[in-house]
C-alpha cells in the first residue's frame, strides 16, 4: 500500500505539506481520477485593480497538482515527485473565485514523469491556465516504507 | 526613462504591498534598474513544500520570478503598462537550501508594441549559482482611456 492512494491520504499529504496548506489546496479522488481545488482566497490575488490571481499561484498550483497525482500513480514507497522544468501558459485571468486543476500523465518513466495540467473556474472546457512539465520521480531507496 | 524609473522606485514597494499574495510571501524590493528588477522572498517555514528535507516549494520560486519578471518589464518601459504573463518556462537546477532567503533577478531584454521578453534567474547564495532559470513573456495594454472591444 502506498501512503496516499486514498483520499484520506492524499488530504494528510496536502495537510503536511506547509506551502499547499499556504496556498490552500484541497484534494479530491474518485477512483483513479483526481481534482485539485485552490479555494479563493484574498491573499491568493497578485493584481488588485482587476483583480486577478497571480500568475505565480496558479503555476504553483498545477505543480502541486502535477506532484499529487505522480504521486497518486506511484505507488508504494516512492519520494515525493520534484519538478525538473514547466512551461506555463496564462489563456484567462484568473477572476477572484475557485479554480479547479485536473492533471494528466502523458509518459511515467522510470525517473522522469511528462505530465500536462489545466487549470479552469467555471468552464472545463475554458481553461485558464495550462502546465506542461517533467518531474523527477526516482523511487526511495529501499527503505520499506509504505 | 528616468522619470519613469525614478518613479518606479518609489512605486513598486507600495504595489508590493497592495498585492496580497506579494504581502503574504513577504516579497521585498532589493534593487530596480532600467529594464532590470531584483526581489527577494524570505525563508519561512510555511513555503516549504517538502517537510521531510525543508525545502521551499518550486511554486514559491514560480510566483517569485514571475513577479520579478514582472517588475522588469515595468522597468524596461517609458510610461505603465497593464501587463500579463503570457507564459513562464522554468528549470529547477537545484534544491534551494533550507533556511536561506531566495533572490530572483530579471532582465527584460526586448520590448515590442504588444509583448516584452524576459529572462530570469534564482538564487540562494550567488546569482552565478542558480536554483532555477526562468524564460517569460508578457502582453502588454497600456494604461489609459480604453476603447471599447480593444484587444489585448
Amino acid at each position: 500500500m502506498s501512503d496516499i492512494d486514498t483520499p484520506q491520504s492524499l488530504a494528510a499529504w496536502v495537510e503536511r505539506v506547509p506551502y499547499a496548506r499556504f496556498l490552500g489546496v484541497a484534494i479530491d479522488l474518485a477512483g483513479d481520477e483526481m481534482t485539485a481545488r485552490l479555494p479563493y482566497a484574498e491573499r491568493l490575488i497578485g493584481n488588485p485593480t482587476l483583480p486577478a490571481l497571480h500568475g505565480g499561484v496558479l503555476g504553483a498550483f498545477m505543480e502541486i497538482t502535477a506532484i499529487a497525482q505522480l504521486w497518486v500513480l506511484q505507488g508504494p514507497g516512492a519520494r515525493q515527485p520534484r519538478p525538473v522544468g514547466v512551461t506555463v501558459q496564462y489563456l484567462r485571468s484568473g477572476r477572484p473565485k475557485d479554480t479547479y486543476a485536473r492533471a494528466q500523465v502523458k509518459r511515467m518513466g522510470r525517473r522522469i514523469a511528462n505530465i500536462y495540467v489545466e487549470a479552469w473556474q467555471d468552464e472545463r472546457a475554458a481553461p485558464i491556465a495550462s502546465l506542461y512539465g517533467h518531474f523527477l520521480v526516482a523511487p526511495k531507496e529501499a527503505t520499506g516504507a509504505g | 526613462m528616468t522619470d519613469h524609473l525614478d518613479q518606479l522606485r518609489r512605486l513598486v514597494p507600495q504595489m508590493m504591498m497592495g498585492s496580497p499574495q506579494a504581502r503574504a510571501l513577504k516579497l521585498q524590493l532589493v534593487e530596480l534598474d532600467a529594464a532590470r528588477a531584483t526581489l527577494r522572498v524570505p525563508y519561512a517555514p510555511e513555503l516549504v513544500g517538502d517537510p521531510d528535507t525543508g525545502v521551499i516549494a518550486g511554486g514559491v520560486v514560480t510566483t517569485l520570478l514571475d513577479h520579478t519578471c514582472g517588475q522588469a518589464v515595468q522597468a524596461a518601459l517609458d510610461a505603465f503598462s497593464q501587463i500579463a504573463t503570457l507564459d513562464l518556462r522554468i528549470d529547477y537546477l537545484r534544491a534551494a537550501q533550507p533556511g536561506l532567503d531566495i533572490e530572483a533577478h530579471a532582465h527584460c531584454y526586448r520590448v515590442t508594441r504588444s509583448v516584452a521578453f524576459v529572462r530570469a534567474s534564482a538564487y540562494d547564495r550567488e546569482r552565478e549559482d542558480p536554483v532555477a532559470t526562468a524564460q517569460a513573456a508578457f502582453v502588454l495594454t497600456p494604461v489609459g482611456p480604453r476603447r471599447s472591444g480593444e484587444a489585448a
